[in-house]
This record gives C-alpha cells, structure tokens and sequence, in this order.
C-alpha cells in the first residue's frame, strides 16, 4: 500500500479500528470515548462500528476505570484507556506506577499487564496550569512502563499498533497541538522499528534530540541554522522506554555537540536523562557541555503571550545552536 | 425582607449571571478570550439561591463552572471578563483563566480544572475554621460528574466524621460534557449517598431559586452547627459543555424541554404573577444589568496583556527565590565555553 495524506488524530483513530479489527480482546474505555467520539475526536465513530461492549464510556472516575483497565489487562483483555489529559495522571498514578507497572515484577513474572493508556499533553489552546503540562518524566521514571510520544503522523499510527501488541503496559502519550496537522501515512511501512530513534535531518555540526511536537520545531530550527551555515542533526526519540541511546551516541560522537529540548519543565525532566547520558557515553567527544532547551520551571500560564513564552520554539532552539557551534550569542545572552 | 423583596434580588442575581456569560460568549467571538475552554453556567442562574444564602464571611470552591457563582458572591465582571481574557488586572493576573478564577477577599478559594478537585479543599477550610472557632462555613459546588469521583466520598466521610462546617452543593445540569448523568450512574438518589455517609441530603428543583434558597438557608445553618449536608440542584445546561462544542450527542426536543427549565423566567413570571414587580420595572432592570455587563466587557477588552517576566512570579511566595529563566541558565552555560 502507498502512502496516503491524513491527519495525526486520523492516523490514531486509524490504528485503534485496524488493531480492534484484528484483535478481539481490545476495549476502549475512557471518558467521551464513545458517543462524543472522544475529546480531541480520536475516537470519533468506533462507538457504532464496534459497538458499546467494545468502546465504554466511563463515569469521571480515573482511578476507578484505570484500575479497572489493569485488572482486565491480567483477565485476557486488551484494554486501551484514554486519559482525556495527560494533567489527570495525578489521579491515576498508584494504578499507573505502583500496580500496573509492578504486578509482573512483584508477582515473579507469573503476569503481565498489556494495556495501553492513551492521554495528550502540552500547551497551545490556553487551557491552562492543569491542561497542559507535559508530565512524561514522571511515567518514564518508574520501571516497568513503556513511554511513546509521537511526533509524525506515520509513527502516530505505527507506534500505537505496536503498543497493542506489546506483553506490558504503555503510557501512549500525544500532543493537543498535532491532532489537526497533516502528513503522510503508509499503514505497511514504519518509520522504523519500536524503540529505535530516528535521524529525521541529517547533519554534521550539532545534533538536536526532542520528541512529540518539540520535534517540528527543531526541524524549522534546524533550517534556521542552516541559513546561518550551520549544518544540524534531528534525532526524534519517538519513545522514551525503550531509549534508544546508541543512536544518540552514534550523532554526537560525530557532532560533537547536542542540545536536548522538551517541552517539558527542565528541572527533574527526561532532558536530564538525556543530557546525562549523553555526557557518560560521549565525554571525550563533547566540544561543548549538552545543552537543555526545556520548559521554563513555572505551571503553565493561561495568558497566551505568557503561554507560548513559557515553552521552547523554533527560534529559541536555532540561537541556542547558534550560540553553541559559531559562538554568536543572541540578544538575551546575559553580559 | 418579604418573599417579593427577596425573590426580585434572586432575579437580580440571575440576570447578572447570564448577562456575564452571555458577555463571555461574545467576548469569545471577538477573539478576546484566552483560549476557549470556556464554560458558562447559563440554566444554572438557581445557584445565586445558595449564594445569597451565604454569609460574607463564608467561603466557596468551584468547578470549571464557576463564572456565576462567583458573580452572584460579589466578583467585579469587569475583573471576572479580565482574567478570561487573560489580562494583567484580572483576578489571577492572567495565570489562572476562566477555570482557575480565584479571589480570597471574596472567600473564593478557587475555580478548579481538575474534576472534583477543590472539593476536599472546602472540607479543610471547614476544618480550620471549626478549630479557630470562627463559625463560618465552606461550601464546596461542582457538578454531577464529580458524583462519580472517589475524592467526593473520602471528602464527605471526613466531614461527617469531624462534624465540619461544610456544605456539599452539587449543581446537577443533567451532563458531564457529553455523557447524560443516567450514563454516568446506576443510582441517581444522591441524596442517599450524604445519607450513607451522615450527611443531610436533599435534592431541589434548580428552576426554582426560592427553592434552592430556602434549603440552603436551612442546611447552612445547620452546617455552621456541625452538621454538614450534600443539596443536589438539579437543572439543565442550556447550551455546550464549553464554548465550541455544539451538543451533538443530545437531540434538540430534549434541549427545547430542558432550557423550559429556565429558572430566569420562572422567577420571572412568579414576579409579575405576585405582583413583586412588573413587565417593565423588570425590562429596566434587565437593560441596566446589560448595560453594566457592556461595560465590563469594553473595560476588560481595553485593559492589558500581563508583561511576559510575570510568568516567573507567584510561583513561590514574593519573598522567595523565583525560578530561574531558561535564557539566564542558558546564558550561564554558554559563556562558561572557552574553547
Ligand atoms: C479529573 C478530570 N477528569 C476529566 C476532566 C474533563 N472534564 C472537564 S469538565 C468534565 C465534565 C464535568 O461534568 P460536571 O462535573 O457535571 O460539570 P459540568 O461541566 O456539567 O458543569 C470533564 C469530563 C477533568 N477536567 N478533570
Ligand atoms: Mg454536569
């Protein structure tokens, strides 16, 4: 099959009919799955294609469906549970990181727990300190979750396939700010394997590591930089368990240089992670320190000036790199 | 005050309510507000019975819902349509926006996104001021879809069990975004669910704002006795869950018969049926109010945008260390380089 233009919401709704088609087991449950075809549409239309044993609308009850989705996951189901915001995984963590995540360890690998839950994180629609935050850290800390967050509308629907065939439990994570943007889909061909990073520019003088949609703005920086002479590298992550650091490795030793950007907060964050283990594995190649372009270390504002200022853009990431490969510093360097 | 005298201040209330909302619709339309998780109370107005029937020195929690029972607690619009707009002078200095509206002075310990999250809050308010002996009471208000949520239970369970100042008030407008409360529950007598707990428990008609304050009268009382209540108002959200979303999950003959609901129009003609107050005393009242919210718009759309460094502040207490910016770490690094 060739490739065809769709949406990343299209790609995702996609994946879960093509999964549900072949696999019996899947349930969808979450709040607005159903009849409102989910919050961000994502689910739009399942409801009558496969019916309300299949596609269950929830009370506003995480910890209770989310629960429930784990004992499922131990009873032969599949379930797919959508967190209608990544902000809402407060409620459902002990469910997420002390149950699901621990019953194959604790239980000495007798079962696991295959279920995927869906939530969307990040800012752009002025929704505010508790619906927009970009929390991944706090998943991809605890042993035992695997952790995707795609950036591209191929790897929305290939990732997601993939995660509903895995044996444990996925923290499926998209961003409010991809749903409505466009690009290619070839349901036969990946990207690439699961848990394998992805060179999506090339380049020689500084490697640009980020995932979900901080991905598109490395790759408008990274043209940015080329305007300037400056040839950079984009490596999206695509998931953050497995991490894929060879591939990492293998840009900087080359680069020489790397800037790890996320939306999310920087302090505690998976750039830390990142830079970490790019300073271990690559410090006798490093010219310069890794550097975090990351989230100010402030709630998310709802003012949308104040919004968009509290995260990292295009521009901000190419005077980075700038600064970092031709020591140009830019307007807001401190004297 | 005489039942004409206090339902025409309920109708006042009201009026004010959805002459804010509808000022928040339009502001929406104008592209003023900051984003569109907007959600207006309009069918709703009822709670302005639980609200006068409120002390001053009473305080509150809401949900996302929470435009008109700020207003009807003595919120300036101007302020309320500021910090929906994002605005430097709005009651959170453009942070918090139309879910987080907040205001201590006036009791209001906060607008909530996450559903069921203030509810508990209401519970601990209630708790110091029983141990400061200040015989004032906490009311916690969200809406039927916070039936569902655990911390509901664990909340009224502390409260029952500590004997505090605290009313439960939940606004029953039939939805939680798209889902019907009969999809949400097997079992709609949440009164019963108080009951269980100790708790008073009593369910009113939401069209009725004389009934809605006469049992908050009541179970305010008792509550600032020690004895804590659940009152469910039921009524019917007139219009989306938020701002965009056109209901297409319900069908418009059960829309008609719901906005008949209408507790505006039943205090209305109750009015002028008892003669409280006539056609047109009642037109001039609506034109001034309108008037007052025009004003408050043109105000709140002339005010500012909040300067960007104010991101950095309220994170931590004003005489605390702020967060340091991203550049300024950024810059530390990038001139340490010598090579
Ligand atoms: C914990 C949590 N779950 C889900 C949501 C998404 N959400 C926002 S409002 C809402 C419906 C709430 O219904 P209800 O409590 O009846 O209040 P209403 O909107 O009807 O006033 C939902 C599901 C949320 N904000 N927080
Ligand atoms: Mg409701």
């Amino acid at each position: 099959m060739s490739a065809v233009e769709t949406t990343y919401r299209e790609a995702l709704r996609q994946a879960l009919i093509d999964a549900m088609e072949q696999d019996p087991d899947i349930v969808v449950m979450g709040e607005e799955v159903g009849l409102y075809g989910g919050a961000y549409g994502v689910t739009k239309g399942m409801l009558e294609m496969f019916g309300p044993e299949r596609i269950l609308d929830t009370p506003i009850s995480e910890p209770g469906f989310v629960g429930a989705a784990v004992g499922a996951a131990m009873s032969g189901l599949r379930p797919v549970v959508e967190l209608m915001y990544v902000d809402f995984v407060g409620l459902v963590m002990d469910q997420l990181a002390n149950q699901a995540a621990k019953i194959r360890y604790m239980f000495g690998g007798q079962i696991g727990v295959p279920m995927v839950l869906r939530s969307q994180g990040g800012t752009g629609r002025s929704a505010a300190a508790q619906h927009s935050q970009s929390l991944e850290a706090w998943m991809a800390h605890i042993p035992g979750l695997r952790v995707a967050m795609p950036a591209t509308i191929n790897d929305a629907y290939h990732l997601l396939r993939h995660a509903l065939t895995l044996p444990d439990p996925v923290v499926f994570l998209e961003h409010k700010g991809l749903y409505t943007q466009k690009g290619m889909l070839d349901v036969s061909k990946p990207d690439g394997p699961w848990g394998k990073a992805l060179v999506r520019r090339p380049g020689n003088d500084v490697t640009i590591v980020a995932y979900s949609k901080m991905v598109q703005e490395s790759l408008i920086a990274a043209d940015m930089l080329a305007a300037e002479g400056i040839s950079a590298e984009v490596i999206d992550l695509r998931t953050l368990n497995p991490l894929d650091d060879a591939t990492l490795v293998q840009s900087v030793r080359r680069t020489h240089r790397a800037i790890v950007v996320t939306e999310a907060h920087q302090t505690g964050g998976f750039s830390a992670e990142l830079s970490a283990r790019l300073h271990e594995l690559c410090f006798d190649h490093l010219e310069e320190p890794v550097v975090r372009v990351a989230g100010e270390d402030i709630p998310i504002p709802v003012s949308p000036a104040l919004e968009r200022g509290s995260v990292p853009n295009a521009q901000l990431i190419a005077e980075t790199g700038l600064w970092l490969v031709k020591r140009q510093a830019p307007g807001w360097a401190a004297e | 005050m005489t039942d004409n005298q206090l339902l025409l201040a309920l109708y006042r209330d009201m009026r004010r309510i959805r002459s804010l909302e509808e000022r928040v619709s339009e502001m929406f339309v104008r592209s003023e507000t900051a984003g569109s998780m907007l959600h207006l109370s309009i069918g709703e107005e009822s709670v302005a019975g639980v609200c006068r029937a409120m002390e001053a020195k009473d305080s509150f929690t809401t949900h996302h819902r929470g435009h008109g029972i700020f207003v009807a607690r003595g919120a300036e619009p101007s302020r309320m349509l500021a910090e929906i707009a994002g605005k430097a002078n709005g009651y959170c200095r453009g942070k918090g926006g139309s879910m987080h509206i907040a205001d201590m002075g006036l009791g209001h310990l906060g607008a909530n996104a996450i559903v069921g999250g203030g509810i508990a809050h209401a519970v601990g308010a209630a708790l110091a001021y029983k141990r400061k002996k200040q015989k004032r009471v906490a009311v916690a208000f969200y809406g039927d879809g916070a039936m569902q949520q655990g911390i509901l239970y664990e909340s009224m369970n502390l409260a029952a069990l500590w004997s505090l100042p605290v009313l439960f008030c939940c606004i029953n407008n039939q939805y939680g975004m798209g889902t019907r409360v009969d999809r949400a529950t097997a079992n709609l007598a949440f009164d019963e669910r108080a009951r269980a707990f100790g708790l008073a428990g009593e369910i009113v008609d939401g069209s009725d704002v004389e009934q809605v304050h006469e049992a908050a009268e009541r179970m305010l009382a008792n509550a600032r006795d020690g004895k804590p209540g659940l009152l469910v108002l039921t009524c019917y959200r007139f219009y989306g869950h938020a701002r965009m979303d056109k209901s297409p999950y319900r069908d418009s003959a059960e829309e008609e018969q719901g906005r008949r609901r209408d507790p505006l129009q039943s205090a209305r003609d109750k009015l002028i049926a008892r003669k409280g107050a006539g056609a047109e005393s009642l037109d001039a009242l609506d034109a001034e109010i309108a008037a007052e919210m025009d004003n408050a718009l043109e105000q709140a759309i002339a005010e500012h945008l909040p300067d960007i460094a104010t991101m950095f502040e309220d994170v931590y207490a004003p005489d605390q260390p702020k967060p340091t910016p991203l550049r300024a770490r950024l810059s530390a690094i990038l001139s340490e380089m010598t090579r």
